[in-house]
């Protein structure tokens, strides 16, 4: 089914004109639909996301956005819609696209060290039978250290604390070489110095000319973190850069006007709603 | 032990063993990680209505067609389990123990529908196989290992097993990654476009391959056993999956060789007369293992637990 670009417009805002065929978007997404059972999770989200930004999608609890962020990755099949990436269908650009899963959706107790997570990073390079070389051990090593890991290489991941946890799955992203990073709430449940450890990674991915686009959970952090905001609640309310973006009016729509604080001008908004 | 006799009774079966044991803990090994273990003890039920059926079909209780038959079956359990799973909403484990005890359940009845009665096929011959009489009474010493007309009279069943751990071996070898990381990280698996449900039913059918052909040399009991004993003990034993892989072939190779000399000589050094079941032994001895391992394994702890 292909989205039907006549329908009236929403009552909401309308998210900008989405030139999603451009080869310059890194993820384009034109009428995605995904429902889990009877329910639409995401219905009818048409989204550009802009190329050497770091994006943060926000909207309350069961808004979608775990679900936008898997069907974009082709982790869940949608019911309808269409993905691109640089205006190709994603098939062809997974080589690009690095992915860091929510911190829950992994088996802690799976026989790998650090180090082996980071090489899953490589399958791409290492295929089915190339053999693990020391340059792969070297760059996954560097990888480890530029999240401060170097030194818990070997050992096993489920004797890491979360914070350590999703360091090491921002190590095997960044072993991926890619151009475009996905990362479902890489803040929830880690201590303070990890989360100023992955931003500071993640600014330099953007610095790099990377794209970020990270789902996001703590509103107040939000001006700091990120250059630009997507509010979603099962339908898309607006896309574009935190100044403009990030309204009070926006998050009125997001969540319902169910935020106790004001996030946009005072801080201290943290799980408001 | 050492002499003709052992060549010709007791190193066959001792091989078989073995080898059907690697063979299932082989495949084990992901299963456990994917908490989909009992997929095993699944298949060894289910392949008893496909034997029953073959056998009414052909008459006779011919190794290939009744092989065909058990394949046939667990095939159509796993695509079933599968399918009971997505359509139900069922948790695997529920949908697998609906399947196999309706299956397993039909081919007791089909049994007793059929005249079996003049051919040995019954429901004791599939629980605990028949180890011991898998003998090979050309053999007149270790020199008939080298003996081209004496091998020719081995047991069938040694190389059919020994052909299915090759294939059982060789395949898990070249998707050695694809199945880690499958395992491991199904969302990321995905993502780097690797064919993730094509991976878990390959996963599957090759349990099936293992479980079908040393189901036919050594009976469900030892299939069921090694397909969880081995590679949970080996879980126990590291933190890394690769050695967790040899530990399990270790482990498994231990339960074959003890269970069997401890079935067939253990009751005589007691003083008494008769032999024990091998297939009883080798899987009490695989449970004694994981026993061991439980209480001893360097890594037993939960992860989370441990000191850092």
């Amino acid at each position: 089914m292909k989205h039907d670009s006549t329908r009236p417009e929403a009552v909401r805002p309308a998210i900008p004109a989405t030139a999603g065929d451009a080869p310059s978007v890194p993820l384009a997404i034109s009428g995605l639909t995904v429902s889990y059972g009877d329910m639409p999770a995401v219905n009818d989200v048409s989204v550009a996301f802009r190329s050497g930004a770091m994006t943060a999608i926000i909207g309350p609890n069961g808004a979608g956005k775990s679900t936008l962020l898997k069907s974009a990755l082709g982790i869940v099949t949608p019911l309808s819609g269409q993905v691109t990436c640089w205006g190709r269908p994603l098939a062809r650009q997974r080589h690009r696209i690095a992915y860091v899963p929510q911190r829950a959706a992994i088996d802690w107790e799976f026989p790998a060290r650090a180090l082996d997570v980071v090489l899953m990073g490589m399958y791409r390079e290492l295929g089915l039978l190339r053999r693990v070389r020391a340059s792969h051990l070297a760059r996954a090593m560097s990888c480890l250290a530029r999240v401060g890991m170097e030194d818990f290489a070997d050992r096993q991941i489920g004797r890491l604390s979360g914070g350590q946890q999703q360091r090491v799955f921002l190590a095997r992203a960044l072993a991926q070489g890619a151009d475009l990073y996905m990362l479902d709430e890489p803040f929830a449940g880690v201590d303070a110095a990890t989360e100023r450890a992955i931003i500071a990674v993640l600014k330099e991915i953007v610095a790099e000319g990377g794209t970020v686009i990270a789902v996001h959970h703590d509103l107040a952090t939000v001006p700091g973190y990120f250059d630009r905001v997507f509010l979603m609640n099962v339908h898309a309310i607006a896309e574009g850069p935190v100044a403009t973006a990030f309204s009070r009016e926006n998050l009125d729509l997001a969540y319902g006007g169910r935020l106790a604080q004001d996030p946009v001008g005072a801080a201290g908004a943290r799980d408001a709603y | 032990m050492m002499g003709a006799e052992f060549v010709a009774l007791s190193l066959p079966p001792i091989l078989i063993g073995t080898l059907a044991a690697i063979a299932c803990a082989l495949p084990g090994n992901f299963l456990l990680l994917r908490r989909q273990a009992l997929i095993g003890d699944a298949i060894s039920h289910v392949v008893l209505p496909g034997i029953v059926l073959a056998f009414l079909v052909t008459g006779t209780v011919a190794a290939w067609p009744m092989m065909l038959g058990a394949g046939a079956a667990a095939l159509v359990a796993v695509l079933m389990i599968e399918t009971i799973r997505r359509l139900g909403r069922i948790e695997p484990g529920a949908a697998m123990g609906v399947v196999f005890t309706t299956m397993f359940a039909a081919g007791v009845l089909l049994l007793e529908q059929s005249d079996t009665s003049g051919v040995h096929l019954d429901v004791q011959h599939a629980l605990y196989g028949n180890l011991e009489s898998l003998i090979w009474l050309e053999a007149t010493g270790w020199d008939s290992l080298w003996d081209v007309q004496a091998l020719a009279a081995l047991p069938p069943e040694l190389p059919r097993i020994a052909l299915t751990l090759l294939v059982v071996a060789v395949v898990m070898l070249l998707s050695w990654r694809p199945l880690v990381l499958s395992t491991f990280d199904e969302g990321f698996a995905r993502t780097l476009g690797l064919p993730v449900r094509a991976i878990g039913v390959g996963l599957v059918s090759l349990a099936a391959l293992a479980a079908v052909a040393a189901f036919d040399a050594v009976g469900s009991i030892i299939v069921i056993a090694m397909f969880i004993c081995p590679p949970a003990a080996a879980r126990l034993m590291t933190d890394r999956l690769g050695t967790q892989i040899w530990w399990s072939l270790g482990f498994a190779t231990l339960s074959a060789v003890l269970g069997y000399v401890l079935a067939g000589y253990g009751p005589l050094w007691l003083g008494g007369t008769h032999a024990l079941s091998a297939a009883g032994m080798i899987a009490s001895v695989s449970g004694v293992i994981l026993l061991l391992a439980a209480l001893f394994g360097p890594c037993r702890a939960p992860a989370g637990q441990r000191p850092g």
